[in-house]
């Protein structure tokens, strides 16, 4: 693949957007003395910041190229990521969730596993949280330097060395603000450089039935009905009518029940965002501030990826290119036609619309991402450590100085094993697809964990732990007895013989965290019930028959979370209705 | 909090559109970097003058 060519003006935009991101980091420096400015943002950010942040941690890069490779590969059906996968968990974290997390004054979520269950729940949190932040920083990084290197011919070390170098600077400057107020930036470049992009993108295939008109010819192509690509709902009856592999009830319960409630309502890298809200109501409000443009970034970062299948080009299918092994010669499939790399689907989108100037506006969003994605899950990291591992193991009483210093030396070292991380994922790409693999297993029973914490106040510690640890084992046991049509036994599933053959690689994801959940959650009932439980003083504020009901009465309408909450899940139907 | 967000959003997206507006004019068939330029250097602004005037307002 021919590298694209950068103007001065591309580089200049790169420039400015470098410039305030540093500067932002230097003048928070003056306003950070103690460890609640630096973990916390000072809980003092409003509900508007705290809920563009909640949004733009969660759209790193992988997320904005990796929608557009679904996008690409599945159609308009993955906006189910968005319209079922996400919207309906961020609305419970808001409405039923943040009361807990911020009225218990946690400093993060696995310690308010610690005051609602003890410690070894906590640590078995806190740690897997931590590898897998520092992790999914490193891949992040690796995508990035890899992207470029392919784009624009980067070299791949000073890509990753730059941006881990910016990262580091404003987090370790100005911490947890820092990281949100860029996220932040992150969100509006994203908006103003992905918009006319779509509409660019659009204009050239005859509008939104253009688009349908063309993709409807790659559907039948491939033996779906017309629509398969551009309707969501119609064809998820069976997992053989729709691209995605997958049937609607896999769909609901598994990407939108288990996976998605286990991520909006439980990774402390979302939700601490939440938690630096200047308020209860903010705290609350956050989730649901974000929930509007999130209903709304489908048509962003999807929508590309369907476009560059339907515009014509010198790729195997539109724009998309072959994927190329690591001597530069394109794959083929078993019947010997080449692999499309849909992951390239968005950048060449921009390459082949966007005019130099565009062109470094887009980029500039991109790397926007990549890097405010590394940066949240630094900081998310770097309270982890200090707080739920170093202060609870290591240094108990330490004056508050000590933990800011910590933090400050937590965020080098977050960096520092990202860096080594992103290096790791270039040189053995199965390790990071294993590692990847085992935060699943260890994700996907969380949401019972939570769920049953926060509503049966019978829930004990031991059940919660047992719990955790038996529907990880659950997840790992389902997947090694199941496999994807047409993968090979090994990572993809099937180590221990396989059972049943799933449509999909998808399908098979969402089933096997159907499985963990049920197991975590049915095992946590059990265990507690044997096991004695808590007083009920000791659960106030942590659970929810012994919590008081936050007050909303005196804030106006528009204010409430429960308006928006209503206002948010009609759209979202409306949505779904319209796409359907 | 020290530091009103507004305030840098402002400045950083009136500075981008303003360099894209102005190389839009200046080069020959670039023509949506001159009306996206424009569309980004008012939205600096206006963010620019909610700042103002949260400022002044003490919000």
């Amino acid at each position: 693949m021919a590298h694209a060519h950068l103007a001065g003006i591309d580089y200049a935009i790169m420039a400015v957007y470098f410039a305030f991101v540093l500067g932002i980091g230097v003048v928070l420096r003056r306003s950070v003395h103690t460890g609640t400015d630096f973990f916390l943002a000072g809980r003092a950010v409003p509900a508007w910041i705290a809920g563009l942040a909640f949004l733009s941690a969660n759209l790193g890069a992988q997320e904005v190229i990796g929608m557009g490779a679904s996008g690409a590969k599945y159609g308009v059906a993955t906006s189910h990521f968005y319209w079922v996968g996400a919207i309906p968990a961020m609305v419970f974290v808001g409405l039923f969730m943040m009361p807990f997390y911020y009225g218990s004054r946690a400093r993060s979520v696995p310690e308010y596993l610690k005051l609602r269950f003890d410690e070894k729940t906590r640590g078995l949190n806190a740690i897997s949280f931590a590898v897998m932040t520092v992790f999914s920083s490193g891949i992040s990084l690796y995508a990035m330097g890899k992207l470029f290197n392919l784009l624009l011919g980067w070299n791949f070390t000073t890509a990753v060395l730059l941006s881990a170098a910016i990262v580091l600077t404003y987090t370790f400057l100005g911490g947890l603000t820092s990281s949100i107020y860029n996220e932040v930036l992150q969100f509006f470049l994203i908006v103003f450089g992905f918009a006319p992009l779509v509409i660019l993108g659009l204009n050239a295939v005859g509008g939104w039935s253009g688009l349908q008109a063309r993709l409807a010819t790659i559907s039948t192509a491939q033996g779906f009905a017309p629509g398969a690509y551009t309707q969501a709902w119609r064809h998820m009856d069976a997992a053989a009518h729709n691209p995605v592999g997958v049937e609607w009830f896999g769909l609901v319960m598994g990407l939108g029940f288990v996976l998605s409630f286990g991520y909006w309502c439980t990774d402390f890298l979302v939700v601490q965002r939440a938690m630096a809200a200047d308020s209860m109501t903010a705290a609350r409000r956050t989730p649901l501030v974000a929930a509007f443009p999130k209903m709304l970034f489908p048509f962003l970062v999807i929508l590309p990826g369907m476009i560059a299948l339907a515009v014509a080009g010198s790729g195997v299918l539109g724009l998309v290119p072959a994927k190329m092994d690591a001597l530069g010669h394109a794959m083929m499939t078993a019947q010997g036609a080449p692999v499309p790399d849909y992951d390239l689907a968005t950048p060449m989108m921009l390459i082949h619309f966007f005019p130099a100037g565009m062109l470094g506006l887009g980029l500039t969003a991109l790397l926007a991402s990549f890097m405010s994605g590394m940066a949240g899950n630094v900081t998310a990291f770097n309270t982890v450590w200090t707080y739920d591992l170093y202060q609870s193991y290591i240094r108990r009483d330490a004056p508050d100085a000590h933990y800011v210093a910590m933090g400050r030396a937590a965020t080098v070292i977050g960096v520092l094993l990202s860096i080594a991380a992103a290096y790791a994922a270039s040189r053995f790409n199965n390790i990071m697809d294993m590692l990847q693999l085992v935060f699943a297993f260890v994700n996907a029973p969380l949401f019972a964990t939570f769920a049953l914490g926060m509503f049966w106040r019978r829930t004990t510690g031991h059940g919660a732990f047992v719990g955790l640890v038996s529907g990880t084992l659950a997840a790992a046991l389902h997947h090694g007895l199941t496999l994807p049509a047409g993968a090979v036994p090994g990572i993809k599933g099937g180590f221990f013989g396989v059972l049943t053959t799933y449509p999909s690689e998808l399908a098979q994801t969402f089933w096997t965290a159907i499985f963990a959940w049920t197991t975590c959650f049915v095992v946590t009932i059990l265990v507690s019930l044997a096991t004695r439980p808590r007083d009920a003083g000791e659960l106030k504020g942590l659970v929810w028959s012994l919590t008081e009901r936050p007050k909303d009465a005196e804030l106006p309408w528009f204010k409430r979370p429960l308006t928006l909450a209503l206002v948010v899940l009609a759209l979202t139907l409306t949505l779904n209705l319209i796409f359907a | 909090m020290g530091l009103d967000l507004r305030f840098p959003i402002g400045a950083l997206f009136l500075i981008i559109g303003l360099l894209l507006a102005g190389y839009g004019w200046t080069t020959p068939g670039v023509g949506i970097d001159r009306w996206w330029g424009l569309v980004m250097a008012l939205f600096g602004a206006l963010m620019l003058t909610l700042s103002r005037r949260g400022r002044r307002s003490g919000v």
